[in-house]
């Protein structure tokens, strides 16, 4: 069974995601080498597509991804592939928001489980810093939204 | 300008929501802050007057050290900073999921 994403801070530099499919590892791992597949998931909330989606997926490989939301074009990622096997990638990406973030290293696991997967990725940044960066990565869509809390915020002080 | 068009402003870049996301997990200065960023300290510090100004972090006097930190009030209800990632991780995974039953629909004959 799928269950929501359980995000963990781990230490002072990590983040752990961990998710169900019901899909099996060969499924969900294809899903994040082929560019068909991953542009149609690794995207934003509605609105945001993702045009640029180039990779090699072999260790020393590298990939580009760019996303856009038909005005803004400047948040994009890249970065290099050091081990990819049907039961995990290890990666390295950065981020342009459009300043760089520093170095992310990305390993994500893909463990049968009974007929579906457990997927396990674990991101360790260079700094506390570095994760509050990514992290604060995740927030250009949701704006609208903590605009709306900001103004009853405000309002009541 | 008022107190809320500052505070949009402040949050409409993303240097500053970062800095922001550093100091919801504690206080720091300002050599602390510019370290991820490759800009300039006076660079940070330009963005930090911002965030101050709009009213979403203040400065603390600690003998030399001027150390920054949220206003509570202002920015702590603001933003569920994890939670905002975590929704953006589980809405990429919910497309995986139509992603994954596509592709078992086409492997089952």
């Amino acid at each position: 069974m799928t269950a929501p994403v359980q995000l963990t801070l781990d230490g002072d530099t990590r983040i752990i995601v961990t998710r169900s499919f019901t899909a099996p590892p060969a499924l969900v791992f294809r899903a994040h080498i082929e560019p068909a597949l991953i542009r149609r998931w690794m995207i934003g909330p509605d609105g945001w597509t993702m045009p640029i989606c180039d990779c090699d997926p072999r260790p020393g490989g590298s990939f580009r991804f760019g996303w856009t939301n038909g005005t803004d074009t400047s948040f994009h990622a890249t970065g290099e592939y050091l081990e990819v096997t049907p039961e995990r990638i290890i990666h390295i990406e950065r981020m342009f928001l459009p300043d760089p973030t520093p170095d992310n290293h990305v390993d994500t696991r893909f463990a049968a489980d009974g007929t579906g997967t457990r997927m396990t990725m674990v991101m360790t940044l260079p700094s506390p810093e570095a994760r509050a960066a990514v992290i604060a990565s995740g927030m250009p869509d949701g704006l609208e939204d903590s605009y709306a809390r900001l103004e009853t915020i405000l309002a009541k002080a | 300008m008022t107190q809320l068009d500052s505070a949009f402003a402040a949050l409409a870049d993303p240097t500053r929501r970062a800095i922001l996301a550093r100091l919801a997990t504690g206080e720091a200065t300002v050599q602390d802050l510019a370290r991820p960023f490759p800009i300039s300290q006076p660079a940070i510090s330009r963005h930090l007057k911002v965030l101050e100004d709009a009213g979403l972090i203040e400065t603390r006097i600690d003998g030399t050290s001027r150390p920054r930190r949220l206003k509570p009030d202002a920015v702590e209800e603001l933003w569920d900073w994890l939670g905002q990632y975590r929704a953006l991780w589980e809405a990429r995974y919910a497309r995986l999921d139509d992603v994954l039953a596509d592709l078992q629909k086409d492997d089952t004959p």
